[in-house]
């Protein structure tokens, strides 16, 4: 049973306790621990079940790697599923159960599947389920989802109270992981005077030099990264963050790190996670070493665990995993660990070296320790269910038969140790196999490289291969002072910080034990524990042609847990370059990609959440809009109302009474969102002449001409009234939606084709606040208002003059998008709002009502005027609009002429518009398709025609619609069939698509 | 004329940062060839402003004008709110011979000022600028989060944001968000 140790625990307060929760159990820590750390603590190493099997599973690992123990944190808003309890910090009343599960950690029915696990080897369901297709769907999906997966996912009525935020940093160079590497690099680059940025996932500086022993400069571990922190807390050019995890290296030199700011709190008064965006010149990788676990027979069994892990559980937490602990080995640095614990007072019973000749000085300090040393020797099989019990002996090189069982409840193993490569291989960086270190390390002569092509990732330290402390010092010091010579900073000349020399004897590459284990030895030797992939799954794969170690991976699902393989990654790749009989290096790795531990999406969303979700741009009335009951809407960013909504009043009801009210009496519109876009220079004219399909050279300063704008592929892009400003300058309003890509448009062309053309162009849609006053009272309340002669004489149906209205500067353009006399008044957006009011306000003796843009539509549709996104899709030329009169046959050129003259343009059975009138009276559903008889080659009826616009005109009490008909004008009268989603048909007869006002009178008075 | 509103009313957040919405400020927008070929286009400028051209990124305050490089052709006039028609004009007739083009923007934007001693640190939260190598003289055009947006800092202590008038709530909202206490980071 583990438990806790009466002394010890280097990163734990012993004189206070925090509570926490288990599977609804009460319990307590210390400040200091990790959820496994407590845990075990407690005496609880079974912490979850496993994905495929649902095998009782404990922790094997003490960190980041930790592929098991997997838990659901908190509850409620703040429920996360699948957190690691290794990398999990105790708080007071924090709340974890353990996950896949049912009914309960301790009995599970879901284990049925391991009894079965015979039948459900790799790609078993792709090869088991895939026939009959349709019970894929209704029967094996919903099977395996339920039996698979890890954690809950959260409530999605929940939402999460936390916040988070991004920030952007720029640095010379950046340090990755604050292990006694990382401390030395920061402490060359550092004093070099380089602007350094030193990042920690944990909460703790040092890494595992401190666990491990031994002394750097003379002191302690301990001692010598406590100074080397404080000393780099006291430079000016050094910033220092734990708990902030690198998580990935992308193009030049941009870094994403993940802060857990809050995570080790109930409740983190500022933001829970930062994402730090930060650009690096350089970045020194100094991540360390994975330790690599060894692949036996119920390697899986709770107590069997990472031969570092424990030494760290025992030191950093003074946790003791089991009373009898076995290591098991092929290397030196597992001697450590039965050092640690027969110092800490534990039993070893023995120490299984794979090696025939075991090991070096570090074998003789166990030996004379009075530890027993089987060398040769590997583990047969692990005894045991839900903890470890025994495990029997064999010689490594034979096929498993039993020499011995040692009675244990602990099994501390090392395979070896893989440098950390991921953020090193994020952007290219490549590796490099090391035969006698048996892992991975990366390649100094293809690095990752920079934007100016030379290499901006040092790896530094064990992540480079460097083992010994010494070692480990020397290159991380080398790789600091490069970073900071490389930024332009001249590094000092000290010494790198002195360490231990490594001493240990070579380590043997053991990928299964032993080494000629029977199939069904091999298929409880599990590689990925968070997967189930054991190595009898890899061997499959390599049998049935997955030969590279990507499909192998895919096949198998090894490493594709959240995990990412950390651990199984190297000992599968051996285990199938053994089944291919290939070596390691040939078969090589699969691909490191970013995040190296998953981050949390509200990480990633910053401050993209709520009200700052998007940006809403309002207008300068919004606020009044809302105290007058704006129904809104969405158009491109704005919000606009879509009508003004009165106390129990439906929309409908709202739209109509607008309507009428316009027609009949006094309309106000806020208009403000329209694109505004100065046009201004000598060569304005003829480029207004390219941009629009009309001859806007033509036009007198002082008139307006609506225009269209068409792309270079002659489609109807934009449309909007244009006012001539002066000589030199034109106004051009757009679309609601369209100022943005016009401008762009207009910038693209003067800056890529017409470079030399005097013209400037300026987006002043900001500037305004624009007011449509509509209906036949418009010029009355005008008038009232006082200043301007807005009469028919002084201000003529598509004029525009400028002056003071009611004591407002304004520029007033006779305009109607309605139909009605209507007058569209810019006024300076911080005036916008005042005038908005005074108008209201003298208007109430007229019947003055605000419209929204629902009441625009049926106003205009009531008219025939089309509406861009309605009436044009992106296939649409103006030509299909009936829209010839506003293209210019005197020109030349426009943009989208020459397009418009394809074939396909030019050709008459195209659909084109028209009215469309109910014989019922009824509205016309949206988009609704006109049949034609026949169906096509996929069986479906053919088409001649689709509505565009459909509205209810409360004008002429009955619906109105337009739409593109093949050939539509030449079939005026024909009725056609318009089939709705409840199977019925509406018909409609073609019209002319002006239903209001056709002579055009109402506006012109 | 009314008095001239402001997009927010002069909205105001206390955290480790202030941020408050200044009332409105004069802005002009001038294009036009600020390249040596048109010299003469930039000492008319200067003349007609009395202010003094800014070199690439920069902001050169001179009495109560100040002369923002927004690119190597566009020039941002910033003055007093009722200053802007007058000098918008004067600098119309001066540029006529030139080929210019020249608007009085100042209803286009909101304006707010930051400070407090972090106020870097609130704008690296949400703006990709380098903020430890930004400061007085400098006018920085960048991204708000997911708007476009303008930094300057008068003075240490101090720096001002604008954005287009219609996004000032978002951006006020960013900011406040950003500046609240508990969120400090100690960066740069």
């Amino acid at each position: 049973m583990s438990t806790r140790l009466a002394t010890g625990g280097r990163l734990l307060d012993r004189s206070r306790r925090v509570s926490f929760t288990f599977d609804g159990k009460r319990l307590s820590g210390h400040p200091g621990d990790t959820l496994a750390s407590a845990l075990m603590g407690a005496g609880q190493l079974l912490m979850g079940r496993s994905f495929k099997y649902h095998r009782p599973r404990g922790p094997v690992a003490s960190g980041a790697e930790e592929p098991n123990a997997l838990v659901n944190l908190r509850d409620g808003d703040r429920h996360e599923p699948n957190q690691r309890a290794t990398t999990t910090e105790v708080f007071e009343g924090l709340t974890a159960t353990s996950q896949n599960h049912w009914p309960s950690l301790d009995f599970d029915v879901g284990q049925v599947n391991a009894a079965l696990a015979r039948f459900l080897p790799a790609g078993f369901y792709y090869k088991t389920f895939i026939h009959p297709r349709p019970l894929w769907k209704h029967l094996y999906e919903p099977v395996i989802r339920r039996s698979a997966g890890l954690g809950k996912a959260p409530d999605p009525e929940t939402r999460d109270p936390d916040r988070y935020e991004h920030l952007y940093a720029f640095v010379d160079v950046l340090i990755v992981g604050g292990g006694t590497a990382g401390l030395a690099a920061a402490r060359a680059a550092g004093r070099a005077g380089a602007r350094v940025l030193l990042i920690e996932q944990t909460p703790h500086w040092g890494g595992r030099a401190p666990v491990d022993g031994g002394e750097i400069d003379g002191q302690p571990a301990d001692d010598w990264v406590a100074a080397t922190v404080a000393e780099l807390e006291a430079m000016e050019n050094v910033t220092l963050r734990a708990r902030t995890m690198g998580a990935g290296v992308y193009d030049h030199g941009y870094v994403l790190a993940y802060e857990r700011a809050g995570d080790h709190l109930a409740a983190p008064a500022g933001p829970r996670h930062r994402l730090w965006r930060i650009r690096a010149e350089r970045i020194v990788t100094a991540t360390g070493a994975l330790e690599r676990p060894l692949a036996f027979a119920g390697n899986d069994v709770p107590g069997v665990m990472l031969a570092s892990a424990v030494r760290d559980y025992v030191v950093n937490w003074a946790v003791s995993p089991g009373d009898r602990t076995v290591v098991v080995t092929n290397n030196d640095d597992a001697y450590r660990t039965a050092l640690c614990l027969k110092a800490a007072g534990l039993d070893v019973p023995a120490v299984i070296d794979a090696r025939p000749e075991g090991g070096g000085r570090l074998m003789d300090e166990a030996r004379a320790a009075g530890i027993r040393v089987e060398t040769g020797r590997g583990v047969a099989k692990v005894k045991g269910g839900k903890r470890v019990e025994a495990v029997y002996t064999c010689p490594q090189v034979g096929e498993g038969a039993t020499v011995q069982e040692i009675k244990c409840d602990a099994v501390a193993v090392s395979g070896g140790w893989s440098p950390v490569v991921h953020l090193w291989s994020h952007t290219g960086g490549k590796l490099v196999w090391d035969a006698a270190e048996a892992f991975f390390r990366p390649d100094p002569d293809r690095a990752p490289l920079g934007d100016d092509g030379a290499a901006n990732v040092i790896a530094a330290g064990a992540a480079n291969g460097a083992l010994g402390p010494g070692e480990i010092l020397a290159d991380a010091h080398a790789a600091g002072a490069r970073a900071a010579e490389e930024t332009g900073h001249a590094p000092k000349s000290d010494a790198a910080p002195s360490g231990d020399a490594r001493d240990e004897a070579p380590l043997a590459p053991v990928w299964l034990m032993p080494q000629g284990a029977s199939v069904k030895l091999r298929q409880k030797a599990w590689l990925d524990f968070q997967n189930d992939v054991k190595v009898s799954d890899v061997e499959l794969a390599a049998r049935e042609g997955y030969e590279s170690v990507e499909h192998a991976k895919r096949y198998t699902t090894l490493g594709m847990a959240t995990d990412q393989g950390k651990l199984s990654n190297i000992n599968g790749l051996a285990v199938l370059a053994q089944a291919l009989g290939e070596e390691i290096p040939q078969v090589g790795t699969t691909t490191f990609r970013p995040p190296y531990t998953p981050i949390s999406m509200g990480a990633i969303a910053g401050p993209a959440t709520g009200a700052t979700f998007q940006p809403v741009r309002r207008t300068p009335m919004h606020d009044w809009h809302a105290a007058h009951g704006a129904d809104w809407e969405p158009v491109g960013q704005w919000r606009r109302p879509y009508t003004y909504r009165r106390e129990g009043e439906s929309r409908a009801d709202a739209v109509n009474r607008e309507v009428k009210n316009a027609r009949e009496a006094l309309g106000m519109l806020d208009a403000s969102t329209l694109g505004k876009i100065l046009v201004k220079g000598p060569d304005a004219p003829r480029f207004m002449d390219m941009l629009y399909t009309n001859m806007m050279s033509t036009l007198k300063p002082g008139r307006c001409r609506y225009g269209l704008m068409c792309s270079e592929n002659g489609f109807l892009m934009d449309d909007g009234v244009v006012a001539r400003l002066d000589e030199e300058t034109f106004l051009c309003h757009t679309t609601t939606g369209g100022a943005d890509h016009v401008h762009a448009h207009m910038e693209e062309w003067l800056q890529t084709e017409w470079w030399d053309w005097k013209v400037w162009t300026l987006n002043v849609t900001e500037q305004w606040g624009q007011i449509a006053v509509v209906g036949p009272n418009a010029r009355k309340v005008l008038e009232k208002l006082g200043g301007l002669d807005v009469s028919k004489e002084a201000l003529s149906f598509m004029g525009w003059t400028e002056g003071t209205l009611a004591g407002f500067s304004v520029r007033v353009f006779r305009i109607s998008f309605s139909g009605e006399l209507s007058y569209e008044i810019a006024v300076p957006a911080n005036h916008a709002r005042a005038l908005w009011e005074a108008i209201f306000e003298a208007g109430q003796e007229f019947g003055v009502m605000p419209y929204g843009t629902e009441c625009l539509h049926v106003l205009r549709a009531e008219k025939g005027f089309i509406m861009i996104g309605d009436e044009t899709d992106g296939t649409v030329i103006p030509q299909d609009l009936g829209l010839d009169w506003a293209i210019s046959k005197k020109k030349d050129d426009y943009i989208g002429k020459r397009a418009q003259q394809r074939s396909h343009m030019a050709d008459p059975e195209r659909w084109k518009l028209v009215g469309l009138e109910t014989l019922d009276g009824s509205v016309l559903p949206e988009a609704a398709y006109a049949t034609a008889p026949g169906t096509n080659a996929n069986g479906q009826r053919n088409t001649q025609g689709r509505v565009t616009s459909t509205y209810h005109s409360a004008t002429l009490g009955r619906g109105i619609a337009m739409g593109l008909v093949h050939r539509g004008p030449e079939r005026m009268g024909e009725v056609l069939e318009f089939p709705k989603v409840d199977g019925t048909v509406v018909k409609a007869k073609i019209v002319a698509p002006v239903f209001y006002d056709r002579e055009g009178t109402k506006q012109d008075v | 004329m009314s008095e001239p509103a402001p997009a927010l009313g002069g909205a105001r957040a206390e955290g480790y940062v202030t941020v408050a919405e200044l009332p409105p400020q004069g802005m002009i927008a001038v294009r036009g060839d600020l390249s040596e070929e048109g010299e003469s286009l930039a000492q008319a400028l200067a003349d007609a402003t009395g202010g003094e051209l800014p070199d690439v990124r920069g902001m050169v305050q001179t009495g109560r004008v100040a002369l923002a490089w927004m690119s190597p052709d566009e020039v941002l006039i910033l003055c007093a709110y009722a200053d802007a028609p007058e000098l918008a004009g004067a600098l119309d007739a001066a540029l006529s011979g030139a080929h210019a083009l020249v608007a009085n923007v100042s209803d286009a934007r909101a304006v707010f000022e930051l400070s407090g001693a972090r106020v870097r640190e609130v704008i690296a939260k949400l703006a990709p600028v380098d903020v430890a190598a930004f400061g007085p003289g400098e006018m920085r055009r960048t991204r708000l989060a997911q708007i476009p947006a303008a930094i300057w800092m008068p003075e240490e202590g101090r720096l001002r944001l604008m954005c287009f008038r219609s996004v000032a709530r978002y951006a006020f909202d960013l900011l406040e968000k950003a500046a609240d206490e508990g969120a400090e980071v100690g960066w740069p």
